[in-house]
């Protein structure tokens, strides 16, 4: 090919990829399936979290499908990644192979990470076959700072701005004086820890940092040495990203050992951790989130009707966000495709069952409300037993959006 | 000095379950000369059975049903299929049980799918066997099951959960009935002289093929017995053979293939070297300063030495299984030379 060739080679390339970008610019998007490629754990310690948030997208997805604003059906495609970033890319080149336009994952930073890289990657290199990839739960601060990509949106509240709800209700905890922190060894583990103690410098300069540990993610089953070290280290309070079987076995062994401390957690709330924490924990064991189990109006129907339906609790609520997000963006871009999907995404404002919500455009994080809440017995006020317990998280702090948001340094290519 | 003693009983809590592995293990490598791979399978197998049979019959029963469940599995298994591969010798054999612990995790997963169950221990072993008091006044003491909370109100209580005593009775009473039969006993003097001396037992009368039978059902049937008290205590899930199993051959190598007492010696000291020095927050670094030799931080060095024996400490057991290979290839009590 002679040098002169080259603009009108690029111009036809233009042309195609313009085309094939537009594929349905004389239809409506009504009517419409959307794929969903769902890539999270269904096997391994894990795998209850991954059954419980499956059995909540399809459910929703159902829902969704009776009335949305796109007037589309969503249709959710599960891929077992176990946990695992290499899986994770399997399983993405398996969505991919099956033309799935829209993946969805949560379980972990790792494979969230991994799936940010490959993502880019494919939809630079496939123009007209973009993929989206919405993250409900891995909530690793880089993914929306250093890492950031046009193609990613985050619903959870990451890292930094849950520490950030955290250590403003711990601020006025006069009781706490000796903090221990324990993790997973990977992203999130690490950024908790970090985010842990420069936020408690900043706020609570007094209280001491009496241990730090990190163990393997979702391999330990045997917790009792680290609460021996624990209870050694003299500490009052215990903050934890663990989640799963890693925040289930921990208190497990805690209540075992007899360990009364309190503790701060982000995710007491997943799947078999309210069972293990029983009625030595009453009072002692919070967790940060965008809601809690006994928010009114339309989450509280949701949640009585999906326990009536599978006898579980519906509890990873942004996956309502996402739908309600993903129908709403189809509906202003009047289309499914990603790339038009993704511009409408960008800044989008709704109000939502915790409140009202903005995709934040520069880094694509949603700001969202952000609640505290504390196991307890359940009463008038707090009626709905988690895990048929007879137990609850009531709320203790509730922090508008622009206490817990946090800046960004993300400086994002967007497509020309 | 109380949480010492926690983490030391945490340990050989954990290494007394290991023994009851490791030593149907080892009495069945004195046997065939191969190393059984689907051991820590029948281990899995053990707790699952004893969580399906705890649900119609209750723990206890299910406690004395699973072993026998599991032992005759692993006796018609040895019957049917190991002594027909037998005759071909010992890689076949490798092969046959590496591919038997495939089958029963596939087995597994099918029946019980691939989530954990909920297998709890009952309700007498879901509270402490005894509560360690440290108080600075009297020092440290001991009271059965849960100290009051008047006592705890001014002192450090920690306490040690029954599922642990319990397992630490079970390997012990095990340990006891196995050294009678094996040294006590007419099949005992059998047995051991059918796995040092098989031509010579079976010149004598004895049916030497049905001891082998015995004793590996025997064997598979301590696995299923640990099955149900680690499976109860811990978690019984998919993973649990494949997290036990590599740790076990570092047992069997470090004691001593073949060796019951390398296996007991074994298991305490992988059991003991698996939580004690998760609790140790000191690096190389930190013992070399001790010693008067600062590391700088930009040193090439400092990544190595600034770990924590708690970071290193998954590693310390192969680390040490490598040791002896090079240094002790038959191990700390084994008899054979290849």
């Amino acid at each position: 090919m002679t040098f002169l060739s080259k603009p009108l080679a690029f111009a036809s390339t233009l042309a195609l990829a313009c085309l094939a970008l537009h594929p349905g610019a004389a239809f409506a998007q009504k009517g419409e399936t959307v794929k969903i490629g769902w890539i999270d754990p269904l096997s391994g310690l894990m795998a209850p979290i991954g059954q419980n948030q499956l059995k909540s997208f399809q459910y929703l997805a159902e829902l969704f499908n009776k009335s949305n604003p796109a007037g589309v059906k969503f249709e959710i495609v599960p891929f077992d990644n176990k946990v695992s970033p290499a899986e994770s890319l399997t399983a993405l080149k398996a969505a991919i192979d099956q033309n799935i336009r829209y993946i969805t994952q949560g379980d972990g930073s790792g494979s969230a990470g991994a799936l940010v890289d490959a993502v880019n990657k494919h939809n630079e290199r496939n123009p007209g076959h973009e993929v989206l990839y919405m993250n409900y739960a891995a909530v690793d601060p880089d993914l929306t700072n250093s890492k950031c990509s046009y193609w990613h949106f985050r619903l959870d509240a990451d890292t930094s701005m849950k520490m950030e709800a955290l250590t403003t209700f711990i601020k006025d905890q006069k009781d706490i004086h000796k903090v221990y922190i324990i993790g997973q060894n990977y992203a999130h583990g690490l950024q908790v820890a970090r985010f842990a103690k420069a936020d408690l410098a900043r706020k609570r300069p007094d209280i001491e940092i009496v241990g730090e540990d990190l163990h393997p993610l979702a391999k330990v089953t045997d917790f009792a040495p680290y609460v021996a070290k624990i209870k050694a280290s003299g500490a009052d309070t215990v903050v934890t990203g663990n989640w799963g079987s890693d925040l289930a076995l921990l208190i497990k062994a805690a209540n075992e050992a007899g360990l009364n401390v309190k503790f701060f957690t982000y995710y007491a709330n997943n799947s078999g951790t309210p069972t293990s924490l029983g009625a030595g924990a009453a009072g002692r064991v919070y967790f940060v989130g965008y809601g809690h189990p006994n928010m009114t109006g339309t989450i509280r129907k949701l949640q009585d009707d999906f326990k009536a339906k599978f006898n579980d609790d519906f509890y990873v609520a942004d996956i309502y966000t996402e739908l309600q997000l993903l129908s709403e963006a189809m509906a202003r871009a009047k289309s499914t495709d990603p790339v038009k999907v993704a511009a409408a995404l960008e800044g989008l404002r709704l109000k939502s069952y915790n409140g009202d919500i903005e995709m934040r455009k520069s880094d694509h994080q949603l700001q969202q409300d952000l609640w505290i809440s504390v196991w307890q017995k359940t009463d008038a006020k707090n009626p709905y037993s988690v895990e048929n317990t007879g137990y609850t998280f009531a709320p203790v702090a509730h922090y508008d959006a622009y206490v817990a948001s946090t800046p960004t340094s993300c400086q994002m290519k967007r497509p020309s | 000095m109380d949480q010492t003693v926690i983490n030391i009983l945490n340990g050989l809590s954990s290494g007394l379950l290991l023994f009851m592995l490791s030593s149907g293990l080892t009495l069945i490598f004195s046997m065939m000369g191969v190393l059984n791979f689907a051991h820590a399978g029948f281990y899995m197998l053990g707790a699952y059975v004893g969580y399906a049979s705890s649900r119609v019959v209750g723990f206890w029963a299910a406690l004395a049903i699973a072993p026998l469940v599991v032992g005759v599995l692993g006796a018609a298994f040895e019957r049917l299929c190991l002594r027909r591969v037998h005759r071909l010798g010992h890689v076949p054999e490798l092969l046959v049980t590496f591919g038997l612990s495939y089958l029963i995790l596939e087995l597994v997963q099918v029946v019980w799918g691939r989530a954990p169950v909920a297998f709890d221990p009952p309700a007498l072993l879901a509270q402490p066997a005894f509560t360690l008091v440290q108080s600075a006044a009297a020092g440290l003491s001991v009271v059965a099951g849960h100290a009051d909370a008047a006592t705890c109100a001014h002192a450090a209580c920690t306490t040690f959960p029954a599922t642990r005593a319990f397992m630490m009775g079970v390997a012990l009473l095990m340990l006891l009935a196995l050294w009678l039969l094996l040294r006590h006993t007419r099949v005992g003097l059998v047995i051991q002289a059918a796995l040092t001396h098989p031509e010579m037992a079976e010149a004598l009368g004895h049916d030497v093929p049905r001891v082998f039978m015995l004793v590996f059902g025997a064997g598979c049937a301590l696995a299923g017995l640990a099955g149900v008290v680690g499976g109860s205590t811990f978690v019984t899930e998919p993973a649990m053979a494949g997290a036990i199993g590599a740790i076990l051959f570092v047992v069997v190598v470090v004691g001593g293939t073949g060796s019951l007492v390398g296996a007991f010696v074994g298991s305490l000291l992988i059991g003991l070297l698996q939580t004690v020095p998760l609790t140790v927050d000191k690096s190389l670094a930190d013992a070399a300063s001790a010693l008067g030799w600062h590391v700088a931080i930009d040193s090439a060095a400092w990544p190595l030495m600034k770990l924590t024996l708690a970071q290193v400490a998954p590693i310390l057991p192969y680390l040490l299984l490598v040791l002896i290979l090079i240094f002790r290839p038959r191990g700390l009590f084994g008899t054979r030379d290849d």
